[in-house]
């Protein structure tokens, strides 16, 4: 359990923050488009009988870096490359699984989660890899943040945006690749999306944005996981479910703050 | 007095994709130079090469022909010397939601710096007026103070040469006027040369020093009083703008309109 809530934590904070990013770039899916090629790199692993780790970690890599120069050199739109990244990984996997005879318990745990039932193999591939996305993300943000904010003017100031945007691609693999277990191919893009959308919602400048978003992250795997474990439910799917409960909640909350603010403005323009 | 920009015979022709042999000239063998303390109108009819012109001299397009030199420099073998131009793009709407504060945009102007002097960043935004607004998420800003803050990211860099596209699209006219007393001033008070495409020719004639017509070939580029002193040249300028754009999009055929009308601008 313990091992748990330190892995799901800091997968949790991995993700939000390359996910602001992705967020900002308009590439919400690209998470869900990563974690399916891994899917294929998984698949590979359970059929050569390599860690899957390992297979999802090169695959996705390679994958992500290689859709990124097609991008480049034919200028397809990011959306289209993003289904293409999506079905190809799903075929890799779907064929192999289909070479070596059906699903296995190990596969079905890569797909869903299975945060409870890590080991200290994956603990150990979970933490490095956090350890390196969050060092490198906090060391070029404010790169990362001008080129969000516009790629031109970015260009202009100096920044090789070519290379950093393979550099940002290849780290949001890994933040994909240390979450598999966590909450599974199928559901990572919402630990990516969802606690950014609703720090969004809060933050008024960058760094304040980031630290909520990390906070409503953390807090969401460590309760998801508290939950799952005392009602016997699926990890992933109550971690998914709780950030979802956060955001309806602000959402709420947001709505009847401006509404009472508003009441209190007509209020005043009455008394005068 | 300095040669700031010196461009020679440039050329761009945009290919509509990388596999295709379908192709668009968009800039024919220009040549114009800007000397230090000059303030350069570019005027010209959409789809005349203006952003184009200028995404060449940035180093956004690479693939040119012809030679663009930047105080001295070649920038295809030497781009550093890129850092010291501040660009204003065209205005886009900055979405609502994005998440960062008028000063943290403006500090992104110190990007290569290893500390940010917040003292740069509130003379910057002092000097475009928008000190009370420094907390402020930029999306929540209205569209001329969006341009402002830019100006003043721009600003914190320390540059030499500001290149502004179109800055005043689409803001209301008192915003304009605000805009253009601030461009005046950079020019005249911390001298830095200016390039600013317009499509407000009577700001031009009053603003700038220099004027360049564009259309996709270069028609006219000298003093502005010489330009808009010839109603010769105007007629002139219309007549082949119209002839570009003579099955385009109605409102150019409006801005064209107004051109002949202003052919009686005063001249400084």
């Amino acid at each position: 359990m313990q091992r748990a809530l330190l892995s799901g934590a800091v997968v949790a904070a991995t993700c939000s923050v390359v996910g602001l990013f992705l967020v900002l770039r308009r590439q919400s899916l690209f998470g869900d488009a990563l974690s399916h090629v891994a899917f294929g790199g998984i698949a590979v692993g359970l059929f050569t009988n390599i860690y899957p780790i390992w297979t999802a970690l090169v695959v996705s890599v390679l994958a992500s870096l290689g859709i990124t120069k097609l991008r480049q050199s034919t200028k397809i739109p990011a959306d289209v490359a993003v289904a293409i990244m999506l079905s190809s990984g799903l075929a890799v996997g779907i064929v192999l699984i289909g070479l070596a005879g059906g699903f296995s318990l190990d596969l079905e745990s890569f797909l869903f989660g299975s945060i409870l039932l890590i080991g200290m193999q994956d603990q150990i591939m979970i933490l490095l890899l956090s350890a390196a996305v969050l060092l490198i993300v906090f060391k070029l943000h404010r790169q990362l943040m001008y080129v969000a904010f516009s790629e031109d003017q970015a260009r202009v100031s100096g920044i090789n945006v070519t290379r950093l945007n393979y550099l940002f691609i290849g780290l949001a693999s890994l933040a994909v690749i240390a979450s598999l277990r966590l909450v599974g191919v199928l559901l990572i893009s919402s630990l990516i999306v969802i606690p950014n959308i609703t720090a969004m919602m809060f933050g008024k400048g960058f760094k304040k944005t980031a630290l909520i978003s990390i906070i409503i992250a953390v807090s969401s795997v460590l309760i998801g996981i508290v939950i799952s474990y005392v009602a016997n439910l699926a990890p992933g799917g109550t971690i998914v479910l709780v950030t979802i409960f956060i955001l309806l909640g602000s959402i709420g909350a947001k709505s009847i703050t401006k509404r009472i603010k508003n009441r209190r403005e007509i209020k005043i323009v009455d008394f005068h | 007095m300095q040669d700031v920009v010196d461009v020679k015979n440039l050329s761009y022709t945009y290919q509509i994709t990388s596999t295709s042999s379908f192709s668009s000239r968009v800039l024919d063998s220009i040549s114009f130079s800007v000397n230090e303390g000059d303030l350069l109108g570019v005027i010209g009819p959409n789809g005349a090469g203006k952003t184009t012109l200028f995404s060449c001299m940035l180093a956004l397009l690479k693939d040119y022909r012809g030679e663009i030199r930047i105080f001295d420099q070649d920038i295809k073998k030497n781009s550093s010397v890129l850092k010291s131009i501040g660009y204003i793009p065209q205005q886009k709407s900055i979405e609502q939601t994005f998440p960062a504060t008028v000063d943290e945009i403006v500090s992104l102007g110190m990007i290569d710096k290893e500390k940010i002097s917040k003292e740069k960043v509130a003379s910057a935004l002092k000097m475009v007026d928008l000190s009370d607004q420094k907390h402020k998420r930029i999306g929540e800003l209205s569209g001329g103070q969006q341009q402002r803050v830019l100006i003043a990211k721009a600003l914190v860099s320390e540059p030499k040469l500001l290149i502004l596209d179109e800055p005043t699209t689409s803001v209301d006219v008192e915003t304009q006027n605000k805009f253009y007393t601030l461009i005046k001033n950079l020019n005249k008070k911390n001298n830095i040369s200016i390039i600013w495409a317009s499509h407000d020719l009577d700001a031009v004639n009053k603003i700038a020093n220099k004027v360049m017509c564009l259309n996709r070939t270069m028609f006219f580029h000298g003093d502005t009083s010489e330009f808009f002193g010839s109603n010769e040249l105007i007629r002139m300028y219309s007549e082949s703008s119209m002839q570009l754009h003579m099955h385009s999009h109605s409102n150019q055929k409006n801005e064209l309109d107004s051109i002949y009308r202003q052919g009686h601008v005063d001249t400084p």
